[in-house]
Parts: structure tokens; C-alpha cells; sequence
């Protein structure tokens, strides 16, 4: 037992360690690849033979989870918010197989949009798949939920949604440890059929999980982390704060006791009775929520809500979009708001760019001059560090929507008549999600250009490994592209005048063509160089 | 006691080393402590941020409220006006003098300097000329964490044992460069 400095996320992946987990599956996602990284640098994961390796994508990590649940080990997927979308069906339907060995499924959301092209709220994912979920307000909390995580999913046999956002993910503080559990043995399931669904099985499956909602409620009711504090001196308001909503809310009283009833939420679903004591107990109710309004939401819609205020970010008491802090819980308590000076008109932004020597960076400046000819519009690409792309002074690229994207719009263009219909992806992200957009593209003999911007890792995320790593030539070769059409340089500002010539070539030619600058990622450059020295 | 600090620069400066250097000191006093990072896009060349929370007392929020910083440390000059509405009032402005210019159009450094001097309690210096002439380019964010040891209240042997626990594995002579860089900013603070 010792106490270790950590951040949100390697809080997690300790406690997950020391709760006995066997295999930890990911893709790689700001603010969530902290957690697998922790666990591939742990010595304990080593002596332990912790599986750990980098999965295809959130779908794939998802699924292996639930095979290492289904053999009785406990097992932990980890994703950003988005990448739950993209492993939403395993996710979905792992709530109706529910879990043999534990099964957590580790999101972390990006509220302000830090690194993200939504601020999606995946506590509404685990209302959906009715499952519980519980959302840690500091980093002891990533640590112990790890343990009371697993403990929940095999009690009931049910997967565990945990709930991260970015200030937790990537904030460091002390983390006590304790004795640590030994990991399952290989057990099948006892019910043969757990993880069989058939209608005539998935129908008795779902009755099974309606049944388990008010355990699920219990357990909330009793949880450690939720914490009622009704008595109060003051009762014309009452204070629901959830998650980190709760630190705001206490660091605005410093040593002071807060004057309301206060009701902290970290575990889901919703502790009704708590919720309804307040309810009956004060004048009016103030929801603090990172994220989007769920609770509050939900409240407004209980039946036994009468005339009583539900204030919150529905009644822009908070802004409606964005992440919380201090100032903002400040201002809707009717503190007084020290907003600070403000900043100086001088300072000017600084946009995040494409580093020194970026290999992306020849590849646009040579894309751009290849499409010269026909205006701007034709680029749709990915997400990635090329997305920096679009900014100035490249202005290289449309589109930036979802991992694999930039294929299967380019061809949905291409098909609507625009020519050319080009695609920038990275080389990871087609390994994530553009192998199958490709395939479209063969099986209707599209007209479009993939380049796949191949340096060697997972650039944007800090440099991860990924699964199609030296094979992509191979990758589209075997899928269908003709040999002639997968064309590969080295993007340098000396090859210029080749890259825009094969470009211009690719471009000529009707049907699917590959272009593959290759070169490594300068930041992992530097980082081998670093360890040499 | 508590002391919250807003350490400033651009993506690839070096401000989450001088984060773990003042909380590895902190932790000695047995304080306790919060660190909030920035991971991920901006890291690539754009501003990041840390805010790094200490005090005898338990810390709530990893964010700062705004007017409450006792101490913005900034690598770069113009990173350092960007965490204003963070400043207490009697709070420190410690910043490199010297601007990273990685954007279009970066603003007039004299105007940048001259707001900074506006700002009752600041430390200006030039700590990559500093770091230069001491044979320590690498340690430009230690020059700066030195300017910053006596109005954060730590002494220069308490940041030293941190630098030798941080830098050890690194080797003697890395470990030196950066006591040397610590002194260089001490005597500028």
C-alpha cells in the first residue's frame, strides 16, 4: 500500500490493476490514452501478464473485452467519448449479455471540446443501455470505482460504464493504493446461453436487465459515493452536484460548510429517493452537471415534479454548452464572482500547427499544388494531426466528421459527380475505420484518390502503435486496389516536383488510387533520439 | 498556506517538467496537491496551460478560479498576459522575456513587456540568454523556476533535492546543468 502521484486516467488503470484485471483494450483518444499507456509502462502489468495491446478501434477493443469477460477474467475497454460511438453495438449489447468476469467500460468525455469534434455526454449511453455508471469526482475516486467497478459488474453480471471528463483525465494528485486482488481464473460462464442472443434468448435477456433496474437503483441509493447531506441550514435551495460538479461546488465554500442540503452524484442511476427527500425538503433545486443536462433533465421530468424551480443548464442558470468551473458554479450560487482582469487585447491566439519538419506538411504544400487547377472543395479528410491541415497556411482540406470519414464522403461525392473526390487519412485512422470505406470504394469502382498519410504511428494522441503498422501497401493490395494505383514517395520539400506529378497522375486516372507518402512522425523522431542519447 | 500557480508557454516548452519539480517540493512538506494538465491538440505548437494547486489544506477543484493564481510562471511572454484573468490582485507575474514566435502575426514584443511591467509584482528576464551563457539551453524553464523559488516560498535546497529526484536517471551532469540553471534564475527573483 503505498500513495502514488497520478492523473484521472492512471488512477483508473491502477485501481484497475490492482482490482485484478487481466486485459485492458483501447484505441488511442484524447483524453482517454493515458490509461492504456499507464498500464503498457507498468512493471506490475508485466509481472503480471496483463494483456495490453492497442486494439483496431473502439469496436474491436469492446468486443475482445467482452471475450475476456465471457472466459471469466475481468477485462477494461477504454475509448474517448466519440470512439463509444463507434463501439455502440457491442456496447449496446453487451447491457442484454451482461458480464461473466468483471467488465468495465472506461469513457472519457472532452466537455469544452479540447481536442474533439463533439462534447458528447456518455452518461446518456448508460441510461440507454440501462446499465450502471459511475462518474468519479477525483482521482482516489478513478482508483477506488476500479475495485467497487468490478465488484458491481460481477455481482450482477452486468458491464460497468465509468465516466471520465478531460480535468479529471489529466489531472494529477495523491492516490492511496490498497491490497491488491488476484486476478480470476478461466471460468465459463455458468448460464451456457449468457452470451447467446438469439430473439427468442435477447427477449428474455432484456426482461432480465429490466428486472435488475431497481438493484441498480438500490445500490445507488446505498452507494459510497453518493453522498446525501440534507441537514442543513438553509432550505430554500437544494444543490444536486455530480461528479467533478462537486469540487466546484466545495471549493467556492473553502473550509465552510455549504449553507444548502447538498446531494453528490458519482454513481447512476439516479438515487431516487435521495433526490426526492431534497425535493420535498427545499424551496428549489440547482443541478451542477459537467456535461449536458442529464440530471437535470431527468428531474424536470419526474412525475412527482410539482411548481418548484429545477435550475440548472436547461434555464441557462449554467451555459448550456461547455465545461464547468469554479467561477461559473460561483455565479449561479449568487456568489460574489471575482471574473479576474481580463486578458490583455495584445495577446494573440495560438492555434495548435503542424510541428517543424511535419512530413503532412510536404504532402499538403504538394496536394495543393497538384488540385490548383480546380479550386478549393475537393479534399475531405480525417481525424488526425492532418486535420491542422485546414488551417493556415496549407487551407489544404473541407472536412474533418468522424474516424474514416474522409473516405466514404469523398466517394459519396464522387458519386454525386464531383471531381476530383480526393481523401487525406492517416495511417492509423485507416487502420481504425477507412479499410472498410476503401472496400466501398472497389466494390462500386469508384472515382476517387485515398491518400493514406503514412508516418508510422498515432501522431495526434502523442505517438501510439497501431495494428496496421508496415502493412499498408499489403492492406489495399489485398482488398482490391490495382498494383499500378498504390503509389508511394518520400514527402520532402527535394521530392516536390514527383509528389505533385503522382498526384496529378492519380488524379487523371478513373477509378481507386492510393497515394502513400511515407515518412516517420518527427515527434517519434525525437523521441528515439532522446532515448539514444 | 496554499499557493496556486498558472505555469504558461507553448506545446513542447517544458512547463509540465517545472509542474513536478514544485509538487515533487510540495509533497515533501506534505502538502497536498492538485495538477491539472493539457494533453493532446495543443500540445502540437499551440498555448497549453497547467494549473498546479498546493496547500496544508485538502484541494477541491484541479481548476483555479479566475483572480485567485498567487503566481503566474510563464516560459513565454505573450502565454504569461493570456492567464491574466487568473492573477490575484497581489499576485506574481514571473516570465522568460524572450517570445516563441510560431504564428502569423506575433504582437509587438515591447507592448507585450510593457504590460507585463504594468502588473505590480513581475519578474522579466531573459532566461534563454541566461540558460545560454551558463553552457544550459535545455534548462530555459529552470532558469525561470528559479526566478519564481522566493515568491512561491521555497527554498533553493528544497527545489535542488527535486531536481536531483526528477533528473538522477538522466545522469550527473544533466542534474548539474539544471542546479546550475536554478541558481542563474535565484539570483534574477
Amino acid at each position: 500500500m503505498e500513495k502514488l502521484m497520478l492523473l484521472g486516467d492512471e488512477a483508473l488503470a491502477q485501481g484497475a490493476m490492482d482490482a485484478g484485471m487481466s486485459g485492458a483494450f483501447a484505441y488511442p483518444g484524447t483524453p482517454s490514452t493515458e490509461i492504456m499507456e499507464y498500464i503498457q509502462r507498468s512493471k506490475q502489468a508485466n509481472e503480471n501478464n496483463i494483456h495490453r495491446t492497442w486494439s483496431s478501434n473502439e469496436k474491436t477493443a469492446v468486443e475482445t473485452a467482452i471475450g475476456m469477460s465471457y472466459a471469466g477474467k475481468r477485462a477494461i475497454a477504454c475509448m474517448k467519448h466519440v470512439g463509444l460511438n463507434v463501439a455502440a453495438d457491442p456496447f449496446m449489447n453487451s447491457a442484454f449479455t451482461g458480464a461473466n468476469g468483471g467488465l468495465l467500460i472506461i469513457v472519457a468525455d472532452d466537455p469544452s471540446m479540447h481536442s474533439s469534434q463533439n462534447e458528447q455526454d456518455s452518461r446518456f449511453y448508460g441510461k440507454f443501455a440501462m446499465i450502471p455508471v459511475l462518474e468519479p469526482s477525483n482521482q482516489q475516486e478513478c482508483y477506488d470505482m476500479a475495485f467497487y467497478g468490478f465488484e458491481l459488474s460481477e455481482k450482477y453480471h452486468v458491464p460497468v460504464l465509468i465516466r471520465l471528463t478531460t480535468r479529471l483525465s489529466h489531472s494529477r494528485a495523491g492516490v492511496q493504493t490498497r491490497e491488491r486482488r488476484a486476478q480470476n481464473q478461466l471460468k465459463f460462464p455458468d448460464d451456457p446461453n449468457q452470451f447467446m442472443l438469439l430473439p427468442a434468448i435477447a427477449r428474455k435477456k432484456y426482461k432480465n436487465l429490466i428486472n435488475l433496474q431497481k438493484d441498480f437503483v438500490a445500490e445507488a441509493e446505498n452507494s459510497q459515493f453518493n453522498q446525501a447531506d440534507l441537514k442543513a441550514k438553509e432550505n430554500k435551495l437544494g444543490i444536486i452536484a455530480c461528479g467533478l460538479a462537486y469540487n466546484y461546488l466545495k471549493e467556492n465554500y473553502g473550509n465552510q460548510e455549504v449553507p444548502y442540503p447538498v446531494l453528490k452524484i458519482c454513481q447512476y442511476p439516479l438515487p431516487v429517493d435521495q433526490i426526492k427527500q431534497m425535493y420535498d425538503a427545499v424551496d428549489e433545486i440547482l443541478v451542477l452537471e459537467e456535461g449536458m443536462p442529464l440530471v437535470e433533465d431527468m428531474i424536470k421530468g419526474m412525475a412527482w415534479q410539482g411548481t418548484k424551480k429545477i435550475k440548472g443548464r436547461l434555464d441557462r442558470t449554467i451555459p448550456r454548452d461547455g465545461e464547468l468551473n469554479p467561477n461559473l458554479v460561483a455565479k449561479a450560487l449568487g456568489l460574489p464572482d471575482n471574473p479576474g482582469v481580463a486578458i490583455p487585447d495584445i495577446v494573440a491566439p495560438r492555434p495548435p500547427q503542424l510541428c517543424m519538419g511535419c512530413p503532412h506538411a510536404d504532402s499538403f504544400k504538394a496536394l495543393n499544388e497538384a488540385m490548383e487547377q480546380y479550386g478549393k472543395g475537393h479534399v475531405f479528410s480525417d481525424i488526425g494531426c492532418y486535420t491542422l491541415g485546414f488551417l493556415p497556411p496549407y487551407h489544404a482540406i473541407n472536412s474533418c466528421v468522424d474516424m474514416g470519414a474522409s473516405i466514404t464522403m469523398a466517394k459519396g461525392a464522387a458519386d454525386a459527380g464531383l471531381y476530383p473526390a480526393i481523401a487525406v487519412i492517416g495511417d492509423s485512422t485507416f487502420s481504425h475505420s477507412g479499410m472498410t470505406g476503401l472496400l466501398d470504394c472497389l466494390f462500386d469502382k469508384s472515382n476517387v484518390v485515398i491518400v493514406i498519410l503514412d508516418n508510422s504511428t498515432t501522431g495526434m494522441t502523442g505517438g501510439q502503435e497501431y495494428t496496421g503498422f508496415s502493412k499498408l501497401e499489403e492492406i489495399c493490395f489485398g482488398l482490391g486496389v490495382e498494383k499500378e494505383h498504390i503509389r508511394s514517395f518520400v514527402p520532402l520539400p527535394k521530392n516536390k516536383e514527383d509528389m505533385v506529378r503522382i498526384y496529378k497522375e492519380e488524379i487523371a486516372y478513373n477509378g481507386v488510387s492510393v497515394v502513400i507518402p511515407k515518412r516517420e512522425c518527427v515527434q517519434i523522431l525525437k523521441k528515439k533520439y532522446k532515448m539514444e542519447e | 498556506m496554499k499557493k496556486d500557480i498558472i505555469l504558461a508557454g507553448v506545446g513542447g516548452q517544458g512547463i509540465l517538467t517545472i509542474a513536478t519539480l514544485i509538487g515533487y517540493a510540495a509533497l515533501k512538506r506534505g502538502w497536498h496537491f492538485k495538477q491539472a494538465e493539457v494533453h493532446g491538440m495543443s500540445q502540437r505548437g499551440g498555448d497549453v496551460q497547467s494549473h498546479l494547486r498546493l496547500s496544508e489544506n485538502p484541494i477541491w477543484s484541479d481548476l483555479i478560479p479566475f483572480g485567485a493564481a498567487d503566481m503566474i510562471l510563464s516560459v513565454e511572454p505573450m502565454e504569461a498576459l493570456r492567464y491574466l484573468p487568473y492573477l490575484a490582485g497581489d499576485g506574481w507575474i514571473i516570465t522568460n522575456s524572450n517570445p516563441f514566435d510560431n504564428i502569423a502575426k506575433y504582437p509587438e514584443l515591447d507592448a507585450i513587456h510593457a504590460r507585463i511591467k504594468s502588473i505590480p509584482n513581475h519578474v522579466l528576464l531573459d532566461a534563454d540568454s541566461i540558460a545560454k551563457e551558463i553552457k544550459a539551453n535545455r534548462s530555459m524553464n529552470i532558469v525561470v523556476l528559479g526566478a519564481a523559488a522566493k515568491h512561491l516560498g521555497f527554498s533553493k535546497e528544497e527545489l535542488e533535492q527535486a531536481i536531483t529526484a526528477i533528473f538522477a536517471r538522466k545522469g550527473d551532469a544533466i542534474v548539474e546543468a539544471n542546479f546550475n540553471a536554478l541558481q542563474a534564475g535565484l539570483q534574477k527573483g
